[in-house]
């Protein structure tokens, strides 16, 4: 057994009973690591001998009996877009091969404050763009069910170490799913928070009007708790809400009764496998069983949605990666004579093959001549995806569906073909275009290999999605299950 | 019918700040051509009258106090500068001889 089988709550309450000490989580930590990571490839850096000093300071702070935070001492690891001060932070691109960030992102100075450990730097395709970690520059994360299967993407090193053991919980990102398809394929709980609930801040930029930022952990109580811990109006993001944080924890009552559960026909239609659309069925027996009520609903323009959303990442993400250009910081190629070659030639050099075709996608929609047709026709389209949900919302708590269409793909299957990679993403993307907040859940095998269950909330409502997750969980036994790595 | 030719690619991936190969713009050319020929399926929907969406939430115009700060300190920054001299980051020549 494992110190991280344990939740934070119980391991909080053992620390506090000096029956653990924040060392042994810590050790638990790099023993796993050290164990399976050859394996599984989830880590870029680790930051060892800086958690080890933090763990031996904290150990110190609890002999001394002072009130502690209930994220005290556990050990986290963070995706490699999240720039973490003096822990080189790469986006697992080569063009930040040796960036070391000089300031915390905001949701690291907020786990810093409620006294958790960073293990390390998660591994992810590269600046986010992918399904399945094959565009890391530096190695291919692998799924720690079956390693010869993809962990999913790009929040992939997040997922895969959660699932593996090697740490309690994570932080992802999330933009077209990227948290929510890697927690489904590794068999965790990953949350995409709603668009604002989460300051982005220190988290280098893919899209910037779908971003979001979000816990991967082992349960849905965790979750919550960790999404307690970063979330927040932040005056460093312009995009972030200045709503209430309610109480995520007190949400998880395991009372379903009389919750109106939508059903999207188009969610269990065509792509979709039959051993995920009998997964979802039984799901929702299980909450039925729970006094919860489901009804069959559309949300009409969700085959649009997957087009829609490459034209508009892809646009923002050429805006955004316009910053590195080989002159204030990361990769500057050897080959330049001149300003304009030290450009190209950096960004040439630097960048892999996805992010150059999403950049280049992305400059032609926003070209002159183009942009109406391409970039404004999709806005406008997300305007139409977010109607879809905001009827479907007018009468129901939450809309249910599968997270991905098919189990964890196995690797170079899809790397040669990006629109067939693209599709894996269609039952997640809708979620970041309306900016509602969704979570993947455990809700069963396929032989061996997990599936997940999408809870898509309202805006701002994680709180009924963690109930109605809770309560699934509750009643079912597919996150106890461990991969056998 | 091609939705995006070779030059354009070439074009684009100049405005971008890209040097790519011969090669790099035939595979380019190829996918890029397939990724907007499928993006097109949006040309079924009438959007004439649809508003586009720019932000998911109603929020605008977010200002904070004017009040001045300290920036990040010049020699922080100059750290992962990959050229440096005199307190300034330092590029190739701007203008030729």
């Amino acid at each position: 057994m494992s110190l991280f089988d344990y939740k934070v709550s119980d391991l909080h309450e053992l620390l506090h009973k000096k029956e653990l000490k924040v060392a042994d989580l810590v050790e638990e930590s790099y023993k796993r690591i050290a164990q399976v990571d050859d394996k599984v490839q989830a880590f870029l850096t680790l930051d060892e001998e800086k958690a080890r000093q933090t763990a031996n300071s904290l150990d110190e702070k609890l002999t001394a009996n002072s009130a502690n935070s209930l994220l005290f001492g556990m050990p986290i690891g963070i995706k490699d877009n999240i720039v973490t001060k003096g822990i080189r932070t790469t986006c697992a691109s080569k063009i930040l091969e040796n960036f070391n960030p000089i300031y915390d992102a905001t949701v690291v100075q907020k786990l810093q404050q409620q006294e958790t450990v960073t293990i390390g730097k998660l591994n992810m395709d590269e600046f986010a763009m992918g399904s399945s970690n094959e565009n890391s520059y530096y190695q291919k994360t692998r799924n720690p069910w079956d390693l010869e299967r993809v962990p999913g993407g790009s929040s992939g090193g997040s997922a895969a170490s959660v699932a593996a053991g090697e740490v309690l919980f994570s932080l992802g990102s999330d933009t077209g799913g990227s948290i929510r398809q890697p927690a489904a394929f590794c068999g965790v709980v990953g949350l995409k928070p709603t668009y604002g609930r989460v300051s982005r801040f220190g988290l280098v930029a893919f899209a910037s009007s779908l971003d979001q930022i979000g816990p991967i952990t082992r349960s849905v109580e965790d979750n919550a708790y960790l999404l307690q811990a970063i979330s927040g109006l932040d005056p460093m993001d312009s995009t972030s809400a200045n709503v209430d944080v309610p109480n995520f924890v007190s949400a998880l009552t395991g009372d379903v009764k009389g919750l109106k559960i939508a059903v999207p026909k188009e969610y269990l239609g065509e792509g979709v496998t039959e051993a995920v659309r009998q997964s979802v069925l039984d799901a929702l027996k299980v909450l039925e069983k729970q006094g919860a009520v489901w009804e069959e609903v559309s949300l009409p323009h969700s085959k649009y949605a997957l087009a829609a959303y490459y034209l508009l990442s892809s646009s923002e993400a050429s805006a955004n990666l316009a910053r590195f250009d080989g002159v204030r910081y990361g990769y500057r190629t050897p080959n330049a004579d001149n300003l304009l070659d030290l450009y190209k030639n950096s960004r040439s050099e630097g960048f892999g093959d996805e992010v150059k075709r999403r950049i280049m996608l992305g400059t032609f929609a926003l070209s002159s001549g183009y942009y109406d047709a391409y970039y404004k026709k999709a806005q406008q389209v997300r305007t139409l995806i977010k109607k879809d949900f905001e009827d479907v919302f007018e009468k129901y708590d939450v809309i249910v569906g599968p997270t991905t269409p098919t189990p964890a793909f196995k690797i170079g299957e899809k790397i040669d073909d990006p629109l067939t990679m693209y599709i894996n993403d269609i039952l997640t993307i809708p979620v970041n275009l309306a900016g509602v907040p969704g979570i993947s859940i455990p809700c069963g095998f396929d032989n061996e290999l997990p599936l997940g269950l999408q809870i898509i909330g309202k805006h701002f409502d994680e709180a009924t999605i963690y109930r109605v997750a809770h309560a699934f969980e509750q009643a079912t036994d597919y996150h106890k299950k461990k991969p056998g790595i | 019918m091609t939705r995006i030719s070779n030059e354009q690619v070439k074009h684009v991936a100049n405005l971008a700040r890209l040097a790519i190969t011969e090669e790099e713009a035939e595979k380019f050319t190829k996918q890029l051509d397939a990724i907007i020929t499928f993006a097109e399926q949006l040309n079924e929907l009438d959007t004439e009258n649809v508003e586009p969406t720019y932000h998911v939430l109603d929020m605008k115009n977010i200002f904070r106090e004017d009040i001045k700060q300290t920036g990040l300190p010049r020699e922080e920054v100059l750290k992962n500068a990959p050229d440096h001299q005199d307190g300034q980051i330092k590029v190739p020549a701007i203008i030729g001889e």
